[in-house]
């Protein structure tokens, strides 16, 4: 019996096997490579709103225009999601990332706030918290809700947070707002909203919502005003 | 990588990639062999040995003389071809459609009280007195050069048995066409097992024997309802050689609906576990060669392996599948149903979908080549989608029920 074709047979299983762990990993770094990209970008928006707000005090208010604060969040939560629930990725890079993605989101939120109260616009975001620790259906579905509403309203702004993350700011986040274990949890105007909402419900319940312009309202202002002008 | 689930995972993964390697050296192996069969046919045979064809009856009044007609028009000498067909107890009509050929000079007709198929085939060899015996479904047809193709590897003293290419007769529905490429891949795998001598199976649709086996080991046995697995394997226990002929095509009626094609695979499957626990000194064993060291422990473990992969695939689509009818019945479908951006990002390259990409490559190029081997020329049909779509998700439930079946030793029947 031939077993050269055995062998030849296993060292070429065994080729595809490593080409597939090596592309895998090769992959999955360029991955995180471009999440760290974009958190590295979100870092320099906020530097650069937080600047812009710091020279405020010598300008107005008007001065601040749609692109005032990071557009780069929600994708990046999006991605680091993803990355959290797939095999393959490093855990400690993935870990690394979520820690800061979590830093600059209240550094966001921070701002947001700042700004809401110095121009006095309505504030227009949700601190939502989730659990990864047990398994908490109920918080899957309101990710799906969060993602609904924030593509209606391109400007609401959600900030999600690992309830159980070990990261001091968020620790005090969660005691300014007291906020309780019973996920998902939901602050909006400072009010506690526990268990999982549908779309319909917060449309309703939150009347800073009612105030943004949906997608629609805002893709056919942009294709109105031109001939305004 | 250290949970036991997924180290069984990788394993079989592994295994069922080194087998399609496998495959496809032996292919590259074989491919001048394959030539000089084409050649060999195309010549003809070199003598025309006298054949009987046994065709066994069990209630098959539908088909019976549909097949009983395509032998008779096999193109080789009337004066040395014989057919006995035996009617085992039938008790539809069969007997009568068989008496409409009673005056055919090339044909006896035997009846006797049902007892199994080999029971049936036995009296047919032992009313046989030509050089080959061959058998034939009731539920199947020859081709007219159907023992044309064959008989030429009589030629070499050392081959005992010739084993045909079985194809599927018109396919009418997906389950039915799903089995046509399916049995195409049979035929690959069938030249393939023959180059390596370690056919396990001479099926009952048309494998022709030299009749002097049969004295020489005996007839056939009742064996798990799979006598012709349990032939194949004596015959290979005693060093007899069984060849493949990927030219001599063979039809048979395949079943229509899910239920009789689990049916028939758990019967499969059944006689396939319990012949081996009978021809278990086979495994494993040197002397047996690939057959012995290879194949059949191969063929085992995949019983097992099979359904585990096919599990991972359909729990993974399955929480795919749900957790998007979940995120649709939460959040509404949004905005315009226009298709999200493509973004690499999110597409999945962990390592086994990366190896399930790999081994879907490599299942494909088998399909070509079994494509173009079965029928001469490739051409892309439906049954190859079918094939990939339905065919790994259904395998597993007659795996699973042999399995079941074996160990509290249930009862299989023929229907």
């Amino acid at each position: 019996m031939d077993s050269r074709k055995y062998l030849i047979a296993f060292v070429i299983t065994a080729a595809i096997f490593g080409t597939a762990i090596f592309l895998s990993n090769t992959l999955a770094d360029k991955k995180i490579e471009n999440v760290r990209d974009i958190e590295n970008k979100v870092a320099l928006d906020i530097l650069s709103s937080e600047t812009q707000f710091a020279l405020l005090a010598e300008t107005s208010c008007r001065d601040i225009g749609p692109g005032f604060l990071s557009k780069e969040l929600g994708p990046l939560g999006e991605r680091l999601s993803y990355a959290e629930n797939q095999s393959g990725f490093n855990e400690e890079d993935v870990d690394s990332l979520k820690r800061s993605y979590f830093l600059l989101e209240i550094k966001d939120y921070l701002l947001m706030k700042r700004l809401t109260e110095k121009c006095r616009i309505t504030p227009t975001f949700i601190l939502y918290f989730y659990s990864s620790k047990e398994r908490c259906e109920d918080c899957e579905r309101m990710g799906y809700v969060l993602t609904a509403l924030r593509d209606k309203y391109p400007d609401l702004r959600v900030y999600s947070f690992d309830y159980d993350y070990d990261l001091g700011a968020l620790q005090t986040l969660k005691s300014i707002y007291k906020v309780k274990s019973e996920l998902p949890a939901l602050i909006i105007n400072g009010e506690p909203y526990y268990g999982f909402r549908s779309v319909e419900e917060l449309e309703k319940n939150v009347p800073a919502l009612k105030l943004l312009e949906t997608a629609e309202e805002k893709a056919l202002r942009a294709s109105t005003t031109p001939r305004e002008n | 990588m250290a949970e036991p689930q997924t180290f069984v995972l990788y394993s079989s993964l592994f295994i069922s990639l080194f087998f399609e390697v496998f495959l496809l050296i032996t292919y590259l192996e074989v491919r001048g062999d394959i030539k000089r069969d084409n050649e060999m046919i195309a010549k003809g045979p070199s003598r025309y040995p006298s054949t009987t064809v046994i065709v066994p009856c069990f209630n098959e009044e539908k088909t019976v003389e549909a097949t009983i007609k395509s032998i008779l028009d096999l193109d080789y000498p009337k004066d040395k071809l014989k057919l006995v067909l035996v009617d085992d107890g039938s008790i539809d009509g069969t007997l009568s459609v068989l008496n409409k050929f009673k005056n055919h000079p090339q044909i006896n007709i035997t009846t006797k009280e049902n007892g199994g198929k080999h029971s049936a085939v036995n009296l047919g060899i032992s009313m046989a007195d030509s050089e080959l015996i061959s058998c034939l479904d009731a539920d199947s047809f020859v081709t007219p050069d159907t023992l044309r193709n064959m008989v030429p590897y009589f030629d070499d003293e050392s081959i005992m048995a010739v084993t045909p290419s079985i194809k599927v007769f018109e396919p009418e529905n997906i389950l039915q066409s799903m089995q046509k490429n399916e049995y195409r891949w049979g035929i690959f795998l069938r030249r393939m097992l023959s180059s390596m001598g370690a056919l396990y199976v001479t099926p009952g649709p048309f494998s022709v024997f030299r009749s002097k086996i049969f004295k020489e080991l005996g007839g056939f046995k009742y064996a798990h309802l799979t006598e012709d697995m349990e032939m194949a394997l004596r015959l290979q226990k005693n060093r007899y050689r069984i060849v493949n002929s990927h030219n001599a095509h063979v039809y048979t009626v395949t079943p229509k609906r899910l239920r009789g094609l689990i049916k028939q695979r758990v019967r499969w499957t059944y006689g396939f576990i319990n012949n081996i626990i009978d021809y278990r000194d086979l495994i494993f064993n040197k002397r047996y060669g690939h057959i012995g060291l290879f194949i059949l422990p191969l063929a085992i473990f995949s019983i097992f392996y099979t359904p585990f992969l096919a599990g991972n695939l359909l729990a993974k689509t399955g929480s795919d599948a749900w957790k998007t009818v979940d995120r649709i019945m939460t959040a509404g479908i949004n905005g315009d149903f226009s298709m999200p951006s493509f973004d690499w990002y999110f597409i999945n390259t962990g390592v086994v979908s990366l190896l399930a990409v790999g081994t879907l490559a490599l299942t494909l190029v088998i399909i070509y080549l079994s494509i173009k081997l079965a029928d001469g020329k490739f051409r892309l049909d439906r049954s190859v989608f079918y094939y990939l779509a339905f065919y790994s998700l259904i395998v597993p439930l007659w795996l699973t029920k042999a399995v079941f079946d074996t160990i509290f030793r249930r009862k299989v029947t023929w229907r």
